[in-house]
Formats: C-alpha cells, structure tokens, sequence
C-alpha cells in the first residue's frame, strides 16, 4: 500500500509542473497546427520527446525550411543541459534502483529537475521512492501530451494570445521552490545572485540553450568557492 | 517521412544526456568536491532558468514579468502554497497585460 500511497504523493507533487505545462502544451499544439504539423504528428512528437523548448524551435526551424540534421543538431545543443540536471537528480536519487532510475529519467525536464531537487518537504518527510518519482514525472508527461492533443485538435478554438514563451506560470512555479529552498538554507543565495548575474550576461552573447548551461556551471563554482571560504 | 526521422533524431538526442548519468554515476566513486558542487546545481540552474528569461514573459514589456516575479517572491517568502503563488502571479501578470495593453 505504500506503493499506491507515494505514487500519490508523487502526482501531487507534479500537480504545480502539469498546471505549468498545459498552456504551453496547448500553445505548442496550436502552432505545429497552424505550422503543418497536423495532430497525430504533434503529439507524436510531445511524447517522443518531451521537451518543451526544443520542440517550439523545431517548428520554427520546420516552417523555416531547415533540414533534419540541423534541427536535430539544434536540439542536442539546446538540451545538452539535461546531462547537467540528470547528474544532480541522479546524485539525490541515488538510494534509488539503477535501472528504473534510467528509465524513468527519459522523463527529466527543468521543471521534474526542480522539484526533484529543490522541493524541501519531500526531503524532510521521508526519501523519494520510486513510486513517488514515476507519479511526479508521469502527472507531468500526462499534462504534455494531452495539452499537445487538445491544443492541436482545438487549435480553432484557441486564441494565438496564448503565446509560445515559457509562461508566468512556470516561472512562478520555479521562484516557488526556489526561495523556500534560499530560506532554508541561507548561504545559497550567493549562489542564485552569481548564476543570475552570469545567465543575464551570458544570454547578451549566446543562445539560451548555452547561456543556462554557462551560468549553472559558473553559479554553481563561484558560490562553492565563496561557501568553502566563510 | 521527414518529419518521422526529425523526431526520432530529437528524441534520441534528448534522451541520451537524461538517462546516461543514472546508469552510470554509480560505477563511478565521485570526489566530495564534485558531489559538493552537484548540491549547488539546483539553485544555480534554477536562477538561471528564472532570470533573464522572465522578462520576456509578455514581449517588450519586461514589468510584466517583473511583476509576476515580484508577486511570486513575497508570496513565497511568506510560505504560500505553490499553486497559490503560481494562481495569483497569473493574475497579476494578466491584469497587468490588461491595463498596460
């Protein structure tokens, strides 16, 4: 029964991340619509890779005229920082089966990354089981792939105001783990200042995929040195 | 047919980086430096992920996002739920759409 219970808890736990994602699915589904990218496509492509940002750019790459191995090569780049996220979750998770980890890591994202990580009251109640991990990334993955669905068959009915940017929504949801965690653990907040500093800058000069992948690594270094040194 | 091989190239190489760490990390002993460090990712990725990207919540109107921010950060330092934080920074990024629009 513990099982039932901690996968429970684990869609709780993803509620706020498929709140975040139905807009943006819905968005996303109305534009590869609109793109010729018509609905069994569309989802096809939510579920394969469920990865919000570097699907809206394929579109555009798509309507742009692009070639496959540019498009896949964009991806790669864009969501290299997955490998970053997945070594940290992975590291947190660690008390967790091997293969099942693998496995259900095919559904690692910013936001399961973020909850996984930062959210303090999974940590004080008791260890994430597996049970809690599935449901978390399933209640996400579920809210992708049905948004994409009815954001492409209703594509009609949905206003182009919805807009393709990450929402407030998300970010909120991200500000939301984020000063909880800073509370909980003051020094942190060197950390956060340096990455933000690094990201503004380094958005000036790269792609987004890059600069979040630049400021994370400097965040991280700088704030460890600056924490060792107090 | 293109674009059945667009997504399958897209979804190998986004699954690869994801699923790579966990069955391989283990094998591995990491240095105390390195697992340190690891510990501070999530706060460096997260501000980064947040900051500059919530400005263009609304394109060309960076105070809209600020303003969702803002919400965000006073309702979670006074330990608000977090669908209530998301709920009213929705609110109040759309009210303020509403009137600068």
């Amino acid at each position: 029964m513990r099982i039932r219970q901690d996968f429970a808890l684990g869609c709780k736990a993803g509620l706020p991340i498929a709140m975040g994602y139905v807009p943006i699915a819905l968005a996303f589904g109305t534009l590869a619509e609109q793109s010729g990218l018509h609905l069994p496509l569309a989802v096809l492509m939510s579920a394969a890779v469920f990865a919000g940002a570097s699907q809206f750019m394929a579109v555009s790459m798509l309507l742009a005229g692009a070639g496959w191995i540019q498009i896949v090569t964009a991806t790669f780049f864009l969501n290299l920082r997955h490998l970053i996220m997945s070594m940290t979750t992975a590291e947190t998770l660690k008390h967790l089966p091997r293969h099942w980890t693998s496995l259900l890591f095919l559904g690692l994202t910013d936001e399961t990354f973020a909850v996984l990580t930062l959210n303090s009251r999974q940590h004080n109640a008791h260890r994430a089981s597996l049970a809690y991990v599935a449901g978390l990334i399933l209640t996400a993955y579920a809210a992708w792939v049905a948004g994409t669905f009815f954001g492409s068959g209703f594509a009609w009915l949905i206003p182009a105001s919805l807009g393709s940017g990450m929402s407030i929504a998300l970010y909120a949801m991200f500000i939301g783990l984020l000063v909880p965690a800073v509370r909980d653990n003051r020094p942190t907040i060197v950390i956060a200042l340096v990455s933000m500093a690094f990201s503004w800058l380094l958005h000036q000069v790269l792609d987004q995929g890059w600069a979040v992948v630049g400021a994370t690594v400097c965040g991280a270094t700088v704030g460890t040195m600056i924490m060792k040194r107090k | 047919m293109d674009i059945l091989l667009i997504i399958l190239g897209m979804a190998v190489v986004t699954h690869i980086p994801r699923i790579l760490p966990p069955a391989f990390m283990r094998s591995i002993q990491l240095p105390s430096w390195f697992a340190s460090w690891l510990q501070c990712i999530p706060y460096a990725a997260l501000a980064a992920l947040i900051f500059p990207g919530i400005l263009s919540v609304q394109p060309d109107e960076p105070a809209i996002g600020l303003a969702g921010g803002a919400t965000a950060i006073i309702l979670a330092i006074f330990k608000a739920h977090i669908l209530i934080i998301m709920i009213l920074s929705i609110l109040v990024t759309w009210l303020g759409s509403c009137w600068l629009v």
